[in-house]
């Protein structure tokens, strides 16, 4: 039984994904651009990715009775102190998810 | 660099540290799509097609949801509109490729590789062979993260849930956008962004996360438009 409603959403899911990234890389290079796109778009990353951190850092797994994640918030910090001043990916996800392994087996609460 | 095997290689091993932290990435995304019930080939299929974790994550909870497809392509779109200010960094770099090379080279683009090439190249003179450089770096990160979906569709529910392996999600989104951070305006964007979702998570659909993007970037832009507006008697407060 194939679903082809889900295969239909992940095709034009799979067009658009392609066609933001294409988009300037393919434009010729003396193609018009309006100012308030790439005045937009400077945002754009600064914006989403905070908007996709923020309820799975505060609120995901909370404890129960509780509705923000003291752990997740304070491991978020740590990792973002080590983030600012090493930009390592892969030391940043290390020490973010030591702390937080390390407060759930040794935190108060 | 002196042949495309060196410069392939080169890539890769410069693109390793980042194709390294998206293997617990992968894993939970397709953990999270056999959890949430979506047919496993599909789930492959859509990490085939669109090569974006955090769109198929956000897609993966939308169709658990049974969301229209209107909302979940839309929710696509916002959440990858990133990847089109990557575009735009990276078109310089690819000027002299042929037109072919540029989708297969759009289709591979990520933030990993964005951050790479943009920080370790000047545009104005990108390097000899920078094309197999960038290939040696995509075409790696591209095994790596089906590798690891297909692991995690197939296996990944496997992972006790206390071990929080999901938390690694907003790490990698972490480092990733605090380089993206760089002005008094980028904090406002993404502080108005967080704020928003935050208030907005128990919203459907995932209303949140759009009403966090479309916060932020219309923060940022008014932080620039008061910033220029000479006479502004906002300005001296600021």
């Amino acid at each position: 039984m194939i679903d082809w409603g889900g295969w239909f959403t992940v095709v034009c899911a799979g067009a658009v994904t392609l066609g933001v990234r294409a988009s300037f890389i393919v434009l010729p290079a003396n193609a018009k651009v309006p100012g308030w796109l790439l005045q937009s778009l400077k945002y754009v990353a600064a914006a989403v990715l905070p908007a996709l951190i923020a309820p799975d850092v505060l609120f995901r797994d909370a404890p129960p009775g509780e509705w923000l994640n003291a752990y997740r918030i304070i491991a978020a910090l740590v990792a973002t102190l080590f983030a600012l001043r090493t930009r390592s990916i892969f030391g940043t996800l290390a020490i973010g998810m030591a702390a937080l392994w390390l407060l759930k087996w040794w935190g108060p609460f | 660099m002196k042949t495309n095997r060196t410069a392939f290689i080169a890539g890769f091993r410069d693109q390793a540290p980042g194709i390294l932290g998206n293997v617990p990435f992968g894993l939970i995304a397709g953990a999270a799509a056999s959890a949430a019930g979506v047919d496993p080939w599909l789930a492959l299929g859509m990490s085939v097609i669109m090569f974006a974790g955090a769109a198929q994550l956000a897609a993966i909870s939308l169709m658990a949801q049974h969301a229209p497809a209107g909302i979940i392509v839309l929710t696509v779109l916002i959440v990858n509109l990133r990847m089109m200010m990557y575009s735009a960094a990276m078109a310089p770099y690819f000027r002299h490729t042929p037109a072919a090379r540029k989708w297969l080279f759009s289709y591979l683009l990520t933030d990993h590789a964005f951050a790479l090439i943009t920080t370790k190249f000047d545009k104005q003179r990108p390097p000899q062979r920078l094309d197999a450089y960038y290939f040696g770096a995509t075409s790696t990160m591209w095994c790596i993260w089906q590798a690891s979906m297909a692991l995690g569709i197939f296996a990944g529910a496997q992972v006790p849930a206390s071990w929080s392996l999901d938390f690694a999600i907003p790490l990698v989104f972490l480092s990733l956008v605090l380089p993206a951070i760089q002005t008094r305006n980028h904090w406002a964007a993404a502080i108005a962004a967080a704020t928003a979702a935050a208030f907005c998570a128990s919203l459907p659909l995932r209303l949140g996360l759009i009403a966090g993007a479309i916060a932020g970037v219309i923060v940022g832009m008014f932080m620039e438009r008061l910033a220029a507006a000479p006479g502004d008697p906002a300005k001296g407060r600021a």
